[in-house]
């Protein structure tokens, strides 16, 4: 009983509770993080039931909205492509929710703690809803919610946070307008919303050119909000200046969530041939993200503020998916989904520890991290972790999903693809050494006074264990997810790439 | 050619009202003109969407069953159609709401700089 | 318009005004579905009455009307009748918002209780958008410095 309304409980509870959260956090505020914690608790746990329904059902469960038919009525459709993602959304946002405790007291005044919960739930809200809807006028209802919130939580951060946030204002309502026109365009000519209908109607209209300006308007607007090279100039400054817990929120699940509405809208509402054969829009995407990858390489070089590197660094992850999808092979595709959830993990890990590093010196600068290993040991571990996944190591996830990525271009002959995609692994693994040399190495001069007692002594100071526990969840989920991948393409991600592959 | 412009004259006048929009977003300096430039873009995109759904002699889309109302035998041909308007509606919340995001964040941006000129804004934080 | 400036003839024109205006938002509110209005519609017909207030009296007098902390909790309110009734639909067996069910707990059938769910989740809509309008106002007009901005015109209009 309870089962059948999986769907919806994700996205409701959530919504509810958020405004729960405002009116019982302006009475007493120690009721917050409870509230907080019990709604995406039971959006976790209705994210794993969905998933379980999902494999033992076989295929895609509807759920109608009010319970009119569509295309007439919204409709909530969970299959194996969304269902993963669901649960790697609410699981990072519960851990970094307990992350946020400690750290949104030194960053934020108190008695604005309250508004930055709702505003924390409805991000969330918002985010669930993009992945679970069916229908392409609520993904964009959906859509704004999120980055309403995003833009608002940016805002109180640091020096030049409120300009950045405006700038992401103005940036971020073009990618929504435009992907509004492309629903707009393919409504005229087939008069429905509905993700599913959509993908019958089309076919026959693919010689029409309002579907191709529709298609290109809708890539223009997932890609703004994706942050694919050219229309990423919102992300290094937005998340850079913005508080640690924001930048630890929404960097792992925004952009991420953008790739799987670009996933949705190449192979759902268009059918596959249209992007490969008929027009192409795939190998597009991949001259794009290879110039992408190639200017986050560079770029992420010249950074010394930790966070800055690590936002050019998402540039370059998003490029990766785009390359999974150029290569328009089961392989390649599969190395998408893959890298979508791994990147998911592997982000949270990063920034929870540039969160942590933030928290107890208040310097991101990565020439100025000397001694840090005796200092924060367990946090360095766990930024250890994440960059060796970054880079592709094994057992850690990021090597199966590159991996899959790797042998995705292989087998589609796209050379140059390939070339980038093992350039810039290097280049992240000079990135990420630089920051580990800094961090654990000390110069060779000082050893030498050390046992004359010169050298001053340095002692442990962590992070309260507050911020220690989800961070070390996320690596261990990082490693986790590196050993079950197999399981996880075996029994889902490889029913959920079309069937036409 | 004119017989084309004339006869799909909604898609011209959003067209036009969508690069004037642009326009203020990208070449003007001053933040609130930004501003402005964005609003005249969303309710560009509002017009369009309300225009598709207009039909020539068509009415008014409301069913009615009492004897009597102008609206009793109405066919669903001859209505004008509903669907972009209730879009619409929802669209015209989010333009308000972008809007009043984004004048708070002006209020504490021009607290914060005393000026709202956005060459002004980045030199100081540069310093 | 936070420091007083007395006119009689536009106070007495608002006071006038404004319980029409008032009954007219309520009037869209309800005829939402057989006219053009609607919940935020409404909504902002109301906030436009307090506006008034503000504009033709000052915050001082429109803040003894409406306080901040009600806004507060207006704000929240809405949503609350907007998600507790699809939350109710929820709970009664159907699916969200699946208006029909609420004929188990309203005296009408299933095809009447859409409407009357339809006016429910309008109401709600009406009251977050008109708290959300008001505060959006005492905002900009305050210019972010809400309680700080009236004691400094206090104190200023006691100095002279």
């Amino acid at each position: 009983m309870i089962s059948h309304q999986f769907p919806v409980l994700i996205v409701v509870t959530p919504l509810i509770l958020s405004f729960f959260v405002n009116v019982v956090g302006w009475w007493d505020k120690r009721y917050c993080v409870p509230i907080v914690f019990v709604a995406l608790s039971v959006s976790l746990f209705s994210a794993i039931g969905a998933l379980e329904a999902v494999i033992k059902h076989g295929g895609p469960i509807h759920y109608h909205l009010g319970n009119w038919q569509p295309p007439w009525g919204i409709e909530y459709v969970i299959d194996y492509l969304n269902t993963p993602i669901l649960v790697a959304i609410a699981f990072i946002s519960i851990l970094v929710l307990i992350f946020s405790q400690r750290s949104i007291e030194k960053e934020l005044p108190e008695s604005k703690i309250p508004q930055f919960y709702t505003l924390f739930l409805l991000n969330v809200t918002g985010l669930l809803g993009i992945t679970v809807t069916g229908d392409a006028f609520n993904l964009y209802v959906l859509l704004e919610i999120a980055s309403f919130s995003a833009y608002a939580i940016i805002g109180i951060g640091e020096r030049g946070a409120d300009f950045s946030a405006f700038r992401y204002v103005i940036f971020g309502t073009i990618g929504a307008c435009a992907y509004l026109l492309g629903v707009g365009y393919l409504y005229i000519v087939t008069g429905s919303l509905n993700m599913a209908d959509l993908h019958h109607l089309l076919p026959k209209l693919y010689y029409s050119r309002a579907v191709l300006v529709g298609m290109a308007f809708f890539l223009v607007g997932v890609g703004i909000k994706m942050g694919i090279f050219p229309f990423h100039t919102w992300m290094p400054d937005a998340y850079t200046y913005a508080p640690s817990t924001v930048s630890a929120l929404l960097a792992p699940l925004f952009t991420k969530v953008g790739a799987y509405v670009m996933i949705r809208l190449l192979f759902t509402i268009f059918e596959p041939s249209f992007s490969i054969k008929l027009y192409p829009v795939a190998e597009i995407l991949g001259w794009i993200a290879a110039a992408g990858i190639v200017f986050a390489c560079v770029m992420a070089l010249a950074q010394s503020d930790l966070k800055r590197m690590f936002c050019y660094l998402i540039v370059g992850e998003m490029g990766y998916i785009l390359i999974g999808i150029a290569s328009a092979n089961r392989l390649g595709l599969t190395g998408a989904i893959l890298h979508i959830i791994n990147d998911m993990f592997m982000m949270a890990c990063l920034f929870t520890v540039a969160g942590a590093i933030m928290y107890k010196t208040g310097d991101r600068n990565i020439y100025r991290f000397r001694y840090l290993h005796r200092k924060m040991p367990i946090t360095l571990g766990v930024f250890v972790v994440g960059a060796l996944s970054v880079v592709g190591v094994p057992p850690m996830c990021g090597f199966f999903s590159k991996w899959y990525l790797i042998l995705g271009t292989i087998e589609a002959k796209k050379w140059i693809l390939l070339g980038v995609l093992l350039a810039s692994s290097l280049v992240n693994a000079i990135l990420f050494f630089r920051v580990i040399e800094n961090a654990y190495l000390e110069p060779r001069g000082e050893h030498a006074f050390a046992h004359d007692g010169g050298h001053p002594s340095i002692s442990l100071d962590e992070v309260p264990w507050s911020m220690l526990i989800p961070m070390l969840m996320i690596a261990a989920g990082i490693i986790l997810l590196g050993i079950f991948s197999g399981v996880i393409i075996k029994h889902i991600i490889q029913f959920a790439v079309p069937a036409s592959f | 050619m004119l017989e084309q412009i004339v006869s799909r004259y909604n898609y011209w006048i959003y067209i036009i009202l969508i690069l004037i929009g642009f326009y203020g977003m990208m070449a003007k300096n001053n933040l609130l003109k930004k501003l402005i430039g964005m609003n005249i873009f969303q309710w560009a995109l509002i017009l369009y969407y309300v225009s598709i759904g207009a039909k020539k002699g068509g009415t008014v889309p409301i069913l009615s069953e009492e004897a009597g109302s102008p609206f009793e035998h109405l066919k669903a041909i001859q209505c004008v159609n509903p669907l972009p308007h209730v879009l619409m509606l929802t669209a015209i919340v989010v333009g308000v709401a972008t809007t009043g995001i984004a004048l708070a964040l002006l209020i504490i941006i021009y607290r914060r700089y005393g000026t709202l000129e956005e060459d002004e804004i980045i030199e100081e934080l540069r310093r | 318009m936070i420091s007083k400036w007395e006119d009689l003839i536009i106070e007495t024109l608002c006071r006038f005004l404004i319980p029409f205006m008032q009954t007219y938002s309520l009037y869209v509110l309800v005829h939402g579905h057989s006219s053009p209005g609607g919940g935020f519609q409404g909504g902002c017909i109301m906030a436009a009455c307090f506006i008034l207030l503000v504009i033709a009296y000052d915050l001082n007098e429109a803040k003894k009307r409406f306080k901040e902390k009600i806004n507060v909790i207006f704000c929240s309110l809405g949503v609350f009748i907007y998600a507790g009734t699809g939350w109710a639909c929820l709970l009664l067996g159907g699916n969200f918002l699946d208006y029909g069910k609420l004929s188990l707990i309203l005296p009408t059938d299933p095809i009447k209780a859409r409407y009357y769910g339809m006016a429910s989740i309008e109401t709600g809509v009406e009251i977050t958008v008109m708290a959300i309008m008001v505060s959006i106002f005492w905002d900009l007009v305050t210019g972010g410095k809400h309680e700080e901005a009236l004691e400094e015109e206090n104190a200023r209009a006691d100095c002279k």
